[in-house]
């Protein structure tokens, strides 16, 4: 099973983003996918996260998720009031919407963990995604996904986001994601993980 | 082609219920309910769905408008949880009394005070006596076909269902679910025939004052007082475990999918270590099964689907084997222990089965259940079964404070 955290802010869509995941994988054959919001009451601009757990056999947990492999984060800032990466599993990943290095988020004593960076803000001003103003970093942040973990493939992203979008809406939204893959950042190289 | 959708709980009951093409709806929202009241009033908003959708100002009145249309002869739904539950009691037991077929989704959510969003179970289980059918589903796929199977079990025994799955957990969570054709659900689900019929052309007295002793009616005949009438209640109940097995089997024939009627089971042929719930804690315990089985534990599980009628001798035969019984649940009666807990050592009394049972008493409040926590609880069960210390008991998962 991989766990998936997404750690963002009210109003940054994290929720949609895996929600979009959950279907990309059922398309891709997994049986077993979740998607959960944090449980609980939502307030644009405060912390929250969502989960998203992909399994080839049905889920069967509920519990939140502790450790999990992959965390995505849509808001530099929540490092400040939490430690993501320690949360991470030995050998997990970290993707941060950011225009810095990847090597920059991770933590001096870890080496096990493997981080991206992309530039989600730009790439939603060029693909001109907003929503109240605010650049939409979500969706671009599925490209990265996809970039640097293999269980996931472009392809069924694009179908996933046609679930959950208009169609016009699902086009755009999905150059912004091809744009992520191709311009995410991997510290320690290119490859993809296996 | 099967329909399968990536759908939260909320959104499974509200596609069964419409599959399901009740006339008149009526519900006060309340969270995690919120959501069906929501898809249920667009649905009729847009013609999806044909039905009357009576806004009412509280959870009481919302069960009224139902009793009033369902003894009207209509086919009825509503939803809610925790207080909002609490605040429908009376009428609970009005609805059941009048063996009114009435279908309602129980999104469980602990009660107040302390006030509380978050998933327990002590809102049904603070209802167990009002003559309700209570079933438990285990994931949303359960939600959709056990709403299904509600409406013909309740038309058929002419006792209300509650259909309970655990809020957020399940009502906020996405997962896949095969949504049945409506042609399908049609073909399984008879048209409702009402016992009595409120008919403005013969205008009657429904419920009126029983005395303690039988009365003859108007035309002479010696009629049910109070307490044969609810013998009858009594009696509906009893006849459900039948029903609900056999409307699980038929469910099962014709859309591929066994909820297990009264209960399910899973691992539990060779079984010693027994665990059993209600709910997406039991799916839960599958796991924690599964992992004992890899410590060389015999480990399996006995999900309760139907809570009342209480599946007593389905219980005791699926469990002739425990050497120890844990039963995992998300309520309790205060000063005793866990009502499943109860009712199971109740259940088991005299037939033979006589493994210790340990009550665990887990997330009250949305409190995490952590598969961890249920292997440490089972791991030190164990060990204390051989070392002869591990009787009846109660325990708290994480949970801090004095024992």
């Amino acid at each position: 099973m991989n766990e998936i955290i997404w750690h963002g802010r009210g109003g940054q869509g994290v929720v949609l983003a895996s929600e979009v995941l959950a279907e990309a994988a059922y398309l891709q054959g997994y049986k077993g996918v979740t998607s959960a919001p944090t449980f609980g009451p939502e307030r644009r601009g405060a912390p929250l996260s969502a989960s998203t757990r992909i399994a080839d056999e049905p889920i069967r947990i509920f519990s939140r998720i502790e450790r999990p492999h992959i965390a995505v984060v849509l808001d530099e800032s929540l490092f400040d009031t939490m430690d993501i990466a320690g949360t991470l599993r030995e050998g997990g990943i970290l993707i941060v919407n950011s225009d810095k290095p990847p090597e920059r988020f991770i933590p001096g004593k870890t080496n096990s963990i493997r981080a991206a960076t992309v530039d989600a803000v730009s790439i939603a001003r060029e693909y001109r995604l907003f929503v109240g103003g605010a650049p939409v970093v979500n969706t671009p942040l599925l490209g990265a996904l996809a970039r640097v973990w293999n269980g996931i493939e472009m392809r069924n992203i694009e179908r996933g986001m046609g679930f959950k979008m208009s169609p016009p809406a699902a086009y755009n939204n999905f150059q912004a994601a091809r744009s992520a893959f191709e311009r995410t950042l991997v510290n320690g190289g290119e490859g993809r993980e296996e | 082609m099967s329909d399968v959708r990536i759908i939260t709980g909320n959104e499974a009951a509200a596609l069964a219920v419409t599959l399901c093409e009740p006339q008149v709806l009526a519900a006060y929202p309340i969270t995690p309910q919120t959501k069906i009241a929501e898809l249920l009033s667009e649905y009729t908003e847009k013609g999806i769905l044909k039905a009357e959708y009576v806004r009412v100002e509280s959870e009481h009145s919302a069960l009224s408008v139902l009793i009033a249309a369902s003894t009207a002869g209509a086919r009825t739904f509503t939803a809610t949880c925790s207080n909002g539950l609490l605040y429908m009691h009376e009428q609970l037991h009005w609805a059941a009394g009048s063996r009114l077929p009435i279908v309602m989704c129980c999104v469980n959510r602990g009660v107040g005070a302390p006030w509380s969003i978050f998933n327990d179970q002590q809102d049904a289980m603070s209802q167990r006596d009002t003559g309700w059918i209570q079933l438990y589903c285990r994931d949303n796929q359960e939600i959709i076909d056990t709403v299904i199977q509600a409406y013909r079990i309740a038309e058929e025994v002419y006792v209300p269902v509650m259909v309970c799955y655990d809020g957020f957990i399940l009502s906020h969570t996405m997962m896949p679910v095969e949504v049945p054709k409506g042609e399908e659900v049609k073909g399984f689900l008879p048209p409702y025939r009402p016992h009595t019929f409120l008919d403005p052309e013969r205008p009657c007295t429904i419920n009126p004052v029983f005395f303690p002793w039988r009365r003859e009616n108007a035309e002479g005949v010696l009629c049910d007082g109070y307490m044969e009438m609810r013998r009858k209640l009594q009696n509906g109940l009893e006849r459900a475990k039948g029903v609900i097995a056999e409307t699980s089997r038929e469910y099962a024939e014709r859309f591929g999918r066994d909820c297990g009627g009264l209960i399910w089971t899973h691992r539990t042929e060779d079984a010693e270590f027994i665990m059993t719930g209600m709910g997406s804690i039991a799916a839960e315990t599958t796991l924690a099964a599964d992992l004992l089985r890899e410590e060389g534990v015999r480990a399996g599980v006995v999900g309760i689907r139907s809570y009342r009628p209480f599946p007593k001798e389905a219980l005791a035969q699926a469990m002739g084997g425990a050497k120890l019984i844990m039963v995992l649940e998300k309520c309790l009666s205060y000063g005793y222990e866990g009502g499943v807990a109860s009712d199971l050592k109740a259940a088991l009394y005299g037939t033979g089965v006589d493994a210790p049972v340990v009550g665990v008493i887990a997330g009250l409040g949305g409190r995490d259940v952590r598969i961890d926590d249920m292997l440490t609880a089972a791991r030190e069960s164990l060990e204390g079964l051989k070392s002869g210390q591990c009787g009846n008991r109660t325990l708290w998962l994480n949970c801090h404070g004095e024992e």
